[in-house]
């Protein structure tokens, strides 16, 4: 493991542990409508990866589209143990930050949410670990 | 209310938000069941003794409670966390087209509301300030009468930085309500959240258009605002949508677009069709009215769902339409929508609608396969009980 000088974070929205394998999704989603809040598995049959499970992902995505109900379906996951370990996002999001920091508030556990820019989000590794101090590690 | 506060400060922190600011308004999209989480939630802020402390709508719930039909656990927990919300005081509004049942912020003026169609439609059209807020910010911005200070509601964000033209489409193309959520699913995918000005609309462009094109651009993209240059109310000119600054980006919506984001709506073009679904957002008593214009007093071979707002369905009610539309095979859905919750009819078939929301959420959480058309093509279809296409409508 080492520090990959060319996955710099931008900020880190919410801190955490998180370690797992990458899915990157071709196209932005909307949680609500686009995931399956009792399976965690991607539900719009006109997504490029269609029957992806978020769960337990390391979850990268440009931007998050669509429905102000994203919120409800990720606390959903994070409630019921089918949530991604992580997210990195490319752009500030209002929808599936908030659903984790409610979920935080209501017992139910966190996950990290990073934000990175578009390139670093392309050439993220397969296998990541994001850690407290804010990095973003790749098995070398 | 302690949880309320910290929620909204932490995401103020996290969205970069310099203070929290009072908000005139609120409206409630975490009201709708995806899960139990949601009911502990609101049954939390309940216990809690939460109040509203300023005037605040609800969005659909998770059940038509003039008409109850869901599973045993899901239907008591849909109905618990509606409960849950008229118990925080808020107004039993059930649509996602608040703006339509008279709740209408003033321009300029900062709200908090959620359901992305509403929020694009108080920005775009009203000229309100909101961000794309999502469940639970909305009833903790309720709760306090506050909300953080950044993004939309910060004016030098409100201008746009994309320009898109649209020379190549016809003017009659241009006063048809087809074209709207085309334009609106085509905007959503080429430009996500950068504040597009749209320039050659016709300057008296219907407000339910706008209204299409928003909820469409908002749900195949991250869009809270729009403008239409000579149309909506912060781009009486382009000088003014843009703040005098030449457009980062100018982008051509003409008929290949409009034909490529059309198709791109529809999942199946077979011959089969079991239904239309209208209504959303919300139908108005405008777009009513236009579907009985079209109806034209001839009986549906097909079922037609209309999803409304109880208070437009009491008007028309009142008018003595009700009865008379369910007899020719209208059904009502208020409260509610065909996308959030299991109102049709099973196993799925292949549904029809003038809808680019309808058309883009039906495949993922109803298994139904989606045809998009016009209004027209969608009663033709009914009426006739097959498949109908009028092609010459997208000249």
């Amino acid at each position: 493991m080492a520090v990959d000088p060319h996955l710099p974070v931008r900020e880190v929205l919410l801190p955490g542990d998180a370690r797992g394998r990458l899915l990157r999704l071709d196209l932005p989603i909307s949680f609500w409508g686009g995931v399956d809040p009792v399976t965690g598995c991607i539900s719009d049959p006109r997504h490029p990866q269609f029957g992806c499970c978020v769960s337990d992902r390391i979850l990268a995505m440009e931007r998050v589209v669509g429905s102000s109900s994203g919120s409800s379906v990720m606390m959903e996951l994070l409630a019921i143990g089918k949530a991604p370990a992580g997210l990195i996002l490319a752009e500030v999001d209002a929808i599936l930050t908030l659903g984790v920091v409610v979920a935080r508030e209501m017992g139910y556990g966190s996950i990290p949410v990073f934000l990175v820019s578009s390139e670093t989000l392309g050439s993220l590794p397969t296998e990541i670990l994001m850690t407290e101090g804010g990095e973003i590690l790749a098995k070398s | 209310m302690q949880m309320a506060t910290r929620i909204l400060f932490d995401m103020g922190r996290i969205l970069g938000a310099d203070r929290l600011i009072p908000v005139a308004s609120a409206h409630i999209d975490g009201c709708l069941y995806h899960g139990d989480s949601g009911v502990d939630f609101a049954e939390l802020l309940v216990r809690g003794g939460g109040r509203v402390c300023v005037p605040t709508t609800l969005n659909v719930g998770g059940i038509d409670l003039l008409r109850p039909e869901y599973p045993a656990h899901q239907r008591d927990m849909a109905l618990r966390l509606m409960k849950a919300y008229i118990a925080l005081g808020c107004n039993q509004t059930w649509t996602c087209a608040p703006y339509q049942d008279g709740y209408r912020p003033q321009t300029g003026e900062d709200v908090a509301w959620a359901e992305s169609n509403a929020v694009v439609f108080a920005n775009s059209v009203l000229g309100a300030h909101t961000n794309r807020y999502g469940d639970f910010l909305d009833i903790c911005a309720a709760l306090t009468g506050r909300a953080p200070h950044y993004g939309l509601h910060v004016p030098e964000n409100r201008k746009a930085t994309v320009l898109i033209r649209t020379d190549g489409i016809s003017e009659r193309l241009k006063r048809q309500s087809v074209l709207y959520p085309v334009l609106g699913a085509w905007l959503g995918r080429a430009v996500g959240s950068s504040i597009a000005a749209i320039q050659g609309l016709p300057s008296d462009t219907p407000e339910e258009y706008l209204k299409a094109l928003g909820a469409s651009a908002a749900s195949a993209g991250a869009v809270g605002l729009f403008h239409v240059i000579g149309v909506t109310p912060e781009a009486h000119t382009m000088e003014e949508a843009f703040a005098g600054i030449a457009p980062a980006v100018t982008l051509e919506f003409g008929s290949d677009e409009v034909r490529s984001t059309r198709d791109s709506l529809s999942n199946t073009d077979g011959d089969t069709m079991n239904l239309i679904a209208l209504g959303s957002p919300h139908y108005s008593l405008q777009e009513i009215d236009r579907f009985e214009e079209l109806r034209a007093d001839r009986e549906l071979k097909l079922p037609v769902y209309i999803c409304l707002s109880r208070l437009v369905w009491a008007i028309l009610d009142a008018r003595g339409q009700t009865a008379q539309m369910e007899a020719s095979g209208v059904r009502f859905v208020t409260d509610t929508c065909v996308v959030v919750t299991p109102i049709l009819p099973q196993p799925p078939g292949v549904l029809m609608t003038d809808s680019g929301k309808f058309a883009h959420y039906t495949p993922g959480n109803t298994s139904y396969g989606v045809r998009f058309g016009s209004t027209s093509e969608c009663v033709e279809t009914a009426v006739l009980g097959r498949v109908v296409c009028d092609n010459g409508a997208w000249q």
